[in-house]
């Protein structure tokens, strides 16, 4: 397996087919049978819902190159949510409220690179112990009960439009870019690369791994903040329970966007078109009218079957 | 992974007495925890209350036991939970259009027991790492669980059913009866059976166990399968103990049920841990939530604590073993 994990940049092109036919293989179906899914109207909703999910699958893609999981990022983001709403309530100051997810939320992605890193707890229990910490924070700070009345401020940045394009879609593409720079233009990148492939070489080269891989953990965190504003826009309010299970969402992105569990590859466009493909799936079985439960059960379908497809792919 | 094969080759005498001295310590802490807690509040040391303890780890055991020997195998099973939830839905169904309580015992075992089987199967057949594989199945079990119950509840069993959860047998309650019985077939089965001492050599090396000749893929099938019938039974005692089913039951259970497993010292790296271990750790997490309820604090505040047992439970093993 260790012998596989070649640190290169990814070839794009080897990988578009398994995105990009789920992608038009949902688009054609629910075009198909989903009355009014291609109109544009619908179209452009699917791309601002999708929003949240990019600011999350786009650190988690880094955080799995790694061969981590964060499986706290929708606990987390719950309880950033939930600040930007108390805090933005009380000081009437949306920047402030933004500030304080920020905060709370690069805190839980610092103590999770913490635990991952130094004490060497595998990262899927680490996560999900802050994951309870997250929930459990949640409800204390909430009392179990809806945050409500917070600042219009807040509620427009969802609604409002840039240039004609809807603000969410803005800061997705903004994120997007960001990412885009950091992982294929910057040495920070190119030692994210190295975290999954061949953590020796980074200490050879003079580098701590445990610091990047904290840094990692916290870019996560600090991303759920943001994202967290963007929730309390949407839902107008803060919620205990507003993003539990988005990261498994986040996780099917990624996986369906054709980053390796096990090699240290990913691949951040995979990742944005396996977002759009987990938007459309549940928009259109929405359209359909399909109950959210039957999305939460495709979403975790779609998770196993490209986890098979990956697994093929890496043994052929 | 070098320390795993260092306690593997380790000839097995030092191996039981550290095992004892790591016994002794969780031992002690129940003692601790029992003495504070009878310090701190009058009503902790009731007949009552001591039962209820007793009744509610037992519930915690059933999830975590079968749990248990998946981590053994250095795997993890993160659907139990919404596993339970399935399971008691569709048992309660049976139940209710049957008007069997055995049918309905039996289907939730079987569903529970399916489950774990396709859990297995993905692990297996598919080589998906186990944590993400389970963590897939989480996911489809709620989704079936929420459009199978459409926000329906399901109440009123029949009374006989209601006695397996909440009745009592010569002052004991039943659910307690069960945890001894499934406590000596769990230990018998890991420590005293062939197979058994081979879920311990996959988790320690899984490789070595392949070259001797162990059937990997079939015993992990058997261990992913038994931790789904094992959540099958829970569900089953859930159910008689509410005396109703939502689809929302199983979203507590999880997290509690890996804390029991770690904080009873199974080595989440494989090979390492007991079954009795297990309800050790399903009752010193039991005697936590139980003091912070007798001390009035919120139910909001558990899955913090338990989160934190979590990590402080794997750290704590990590770094005893490290030592050795």
């Amino acid at each position: 397996m260790r012998e596989a994990a070649v640190v290169s940049q990814p070839n794009p092109f080897q990988r578009i087919p398994g995105v990009a036919i789920v992608l038009v293989a949902l688009i054609v179906l629910f075009g198909a049978i989903a009355p009014g899914f291609l109109s544009a109207a619908n179209l452009s909703n699917v791309l601002v819902q999708s929003t949240i999910l990019t600011m999350l699958a786009l650190p988690m893609t880094l955080i799995i190159m790694t061969e981590g999981l964060d499986l706290s990022m929708g606990a987390v983001l719950t309880l950033t949510s939930l600040c930007v709403a108390i805090v933005s309530l009380a000081t009437q100051s949306m920047l402030l409220g933004l500030c304080a997810g920020i905060a709370v939320g690069a805190a839980f992605g610092t103590i999770n690179g913490w635990l991952v890193a130094i004490l060497g707890i595998p990262p899927f229990v680490a996560t999900l112990g802050t994951l309870g910490m997250a929930q459990g924070l949640s409800l204390i700070v909430s009392d179990g009960q809806s945050v409500v009345g917070i600042p219009h401020t807040v509620r427009d940045i969802y609604s409002a439009t840039l240039l004609g394009i809807p603000v969410p879609i803005v800061m997705a593409l903004v994120t997007y870019a960001a990412f885009h720079g950091l992982l294929y233009h910057t040495r920070f990148g190119s030692y994210v690369f190295a975290l999954g492939g061949n953590r020796e070489a980074l200490r050879y080269a003079g580098l701590s791994p445990n610091r990047l891989l904290i840094a990692v953990y916290a870019i996560g965190g600090t991303m759920a903040g943001i994202a967290g504003l963007l929730m309390t826009a949407r839902m107008n309010s803060g919620h205990p329970t507003a993003g539990l299970g988005l990261e498994f969402d986040a996780i099917a992105a990624v996986a369906v966007g054709g980053t390796s569990f096990e090699r240290g590859n990913g691949w951040l466009l995979g990742t944005l078109l396996g977002v759009i493909a987990v938007g459309v799936l549940r928009n259109g079985l929405n359209l359909i009218s399909m109950p959210s439960s039957v999305q939460v059960a495709s979403v975790g379908v779609l998770v196993i079957v490209a986890l098979f497809l990956d697994g093929l792919r890496s043994r052929a | 992974m070098t320390d795993i094969t260092k306690d593997a080759l380790s000839p097995p005498r030092s191996f039981l007495s550290q095992d004892a001295i790591q016994l002794f310590y969780r031992l002690l802490a129940v003692f601790l925890i029992c003495a504070a807690l009878a310090m701190l509040n009058d009503s902790f040391l009731s007949l009552g209350n001591i039962l209820n303890v007793l009744r509610q780890a037992s519930l915690t055991f059933f999830i975590a036991s079968g749990l248990t020997l998946v981590v053994l195998t250095a795997g993890l099973d993160l659907s139990v939970g919404a596993n339970v939830a399935l399971s008691a839905c569709v048992a309660g169904t049976v139940i209710h259009t049957t008007g069997s309580p055995t049918l309905g015992i039996l289907t939730g075992l079987a569903c529970g027991g399916i489950v774990g089987l396709l859990n297995g199967v993905m692990v297996t057949a598919l080589r998906i790492p186990s944590f993400i594989a389970t963590y897939g199945m989480l996911w489809v079990l709620n989704g079936l669980t929420y459009w199978y119950m459409a926000g329906e509840t399901l109440h009123g069993f029949p009374a006989g059913f209601r006695q397996i959860g909440s009745g009592y047998l010569f002052g004991l309650p039943i659910p307690v009866y069960l945890l001894l019985v499934f406590l000596g077939i769990g230990t018998l089965f890991a420590q005293r059976t062939i197979w058994g001492q081979e879920i311990y050599a996959i988790g320690a090396n899984p490789v070595a166990a392949r070259l001797s000749g162990i059937p990997v893929a079939r015993r992990l099938l058997l261990v992913y399968a038994v931790s789904g019938t094992m959540a099958g039974l829970a569900s089953i005692i859930f159910l008689s103990r509410l005396n109703s089913a939502e689809a929302d039951i199983g979203e507590s259970l999880t997290l509690p049920a890996i804390a029991a497993v770690l904080i009873g010292g199974t080595s989440l790296f494989g090979g390492v841990g007991t079954v009795f271990g297990t309800f050790i750790g399903a009752l010193i997490l039991t005697l936590v939530l139980n003091g912070m309820n007798l001390l009035s604090v919120s139910a909001n505040w558990q899955p913090l604590v338990t989160g934190i047992i979590v990590i402080l439970a794997v750290w704590l093993d990590m770094k005893t073993r490290r030592r050795t």
